[in-house]
């Protein structure tokens, strides 16, 4: 019993019970780690244009970038960009379609939110089940949401400031949407960090992006 | 969660059994090592994935269909945004890729315009006939593609007016620009034909200065600093892809914004 492989789920009733069906679907998975992907390039083409002219009065090590120069990081950065975009839509559309969204990140109550927050920072938060996501995830998943779609709003103005007037006086002009696409990249930068220590933290989460189960 | 603790021994052993089946080693090693430290961002992205010849052609690729995407998103009629006087840069910024006192001289009273290619007048012009050409003037930003930007008064004649008085094929993909500094640019047409797009011949009310462009640049409030050519000694209307000075090295060509 113990030994067997799992690859009839009759042999293993109970396993067969617990997981009906992949934690994650395919979809996910794909779009996850190409996401991932995305997310990768996007960063170290954009420390890379970000030295070209700092916004603020720090430069980012050049050995952390994508590019080796200007001209090669911007390639990187455009051509990074539409699997960002299309992919993310591709997540969303599914997500809503098939209701994931609202069922793996929704409701956040407040009071539970305070309780797993408090739990989170004692370390106490429980993860037996990693099917079902704590308050605290959830906002932080709904927060990697707006902040993807800010990070590609503020993009578009400093792509296209002439194209898309009205996301450009949305983001302050030209020059403000360059310290709003910094700083979503900073949120997006922190949330990836929070995720990967989490990761480590519990490696089972790990494999189910990978296999689904 | 009763079933989940009394499977957790085989559970966790499949899982395991799973991990290191579905990774491969050396990807798992990669990841688990090198992939979440900072060490490993750095490893990961050196510049030699960007040398590499596929990667580096069909990035290339993708920044020509980059071109294509952004003529399709503009919108001639859409204009760049104007500001009032009290917000120009001071002093508006040198930028070129070479030092200021490296800025080309070049003679008024002896240059001559030549005009090239689809043209059905190719006479040259002297400064004192384009100057007496209808003016108009422009508070714009200049957006370079390093991420600054400034703003500048530039005055000169519309672009699309001078177009049309020299009959240029307005029907062509291409004008090319060759400049007193060596540099050389190409635009497409609907920005060629963009009510904002200029034959600046001064800055700030005065003569364009040297270090600006003199005798004339190209103004385009629509396209980042390095489409702008300054010191423009001849101009030709043409269907072949002309390329330019920074495009040849990388940078994408449409460069609008």
């Amino acid at each position: 019993m113990i030994s067997s492989p799992p690859t009839n789920p009759g042999s293993i009733p109970a396993l067969a019970r617990q997981e009906p069906q992949a934690i994650h679907p395919w979809w996910l998975r794909m779009t996850h780690w190409l996401n991932a992907l995305a997310v990768f390039i996007m960063l170290t083409s954009g420390w890379r244009i970000y030295d070209a002219s700092p916004v603020f009065s720090f430069r980012i090590p050049t050995s952390l970038t994508l590019g080796g120069w200007l001209g090669g990081a911007l390639l990187w950065h455009f051509a990074a960009m539409w699997l960002l975009v299309v992919n993310g839509l591709i997540y969303l559309v599914a997500s809503v379609a098939t209701g994931r969204l609202w069922r793996q990140l929704l409701p956040i109550r407040l009071k539970q939110l305070a309780a797993d927050l408090a739990a989170a920072l004692k370390g106490h938060l429980a993860h037996d089940d990693i099917r079902h996501y704590n308050a605290v995830q959830k906002l932080a998943y709904w927060f990697v949401i707006a902040d993807t779609v800010v990070i590609v709003a503020s993009g578009l103005v400093l792509w296209k400031s002439v194209q898309f007037p009205l996301l450009r006086e949305l983001m302050g002009g030209y020059n403000s949407a360059r310290v709003v696409h910094f700083y979503a990249m900073s949120g997006l930068l922190g949330f990836i960090l929070v995720h990967l220590v989490l990761v480590i933290l519990v490696p089972r989460t790990l494999l189910a992006m990978i296999r689904g189960r | 969660m009763q079933d989940q603790n009394d499977h957790s021994g085989p559970e966790r052993r499949l899982i395991i059994k799973a991990a290191l089946k579905e990774m491969p080693d050396a990807a798992r090693r990669l990841f688990l090592r090198q992939g979440l430290t900072l060490g490993g961002l750095a490893l990961l992205t050196g510049c030699s994935i960007s040398n590499n010849a596929s990667v580096a052609r069909a990035l290339r690729q993708v920044s020509k269909f980059n071109d294509r995407a952004q003529a399709w998103l503009f919108d001639s009629s859409r204009l760049a945004p104007t500001y009032p006087k009290s917000m120009i840069t001071q002093p508006f910024p040198f930028n070129a890729f070479y030092p200021e006192a490296q800025a080309p001289v070049v003679d008024g009273e002896t240059y001559r315009l030549e005009l090239g290619g689809m043209i059905a007048d190719k006479r040259p012009w002297t400064l004192e006939a384009l100057n007496r050409l209808p003016q108009e003037s422009q508070i714009t930003r200049h957006i370079c593609v390093e991420g600054w930007s400034a703003i500048g008064e530039w005055g000169g004649i519309r672009f699309s007016e001078f177009l049309r008085r020299i009959g240029a094929d307005t029907s062509a993909k291409y004008i090319g620009f060759k400049c007193a500094d060596n540099y050389y640019q190409s635009i497409d047409m609907p920005t060629a034909l963009h009510p904002q797009t200029l034959l600046a011949l001064s800055y700030a009310g005065s003569t364009l200065p040297r270090k600006y462009g003199f005798p004339m640049k190209l103004r385009m409030p629509t396209k980042l600093g390095y489409k702008n050519p300054k010191h423009i000694m001849s101009i030709y209307v043409t269907n072949q892809y002309p390329g330019g000075y920074w495009e040849d090295q990388g940078y994408n060509w449409f460069g609008g914004s």
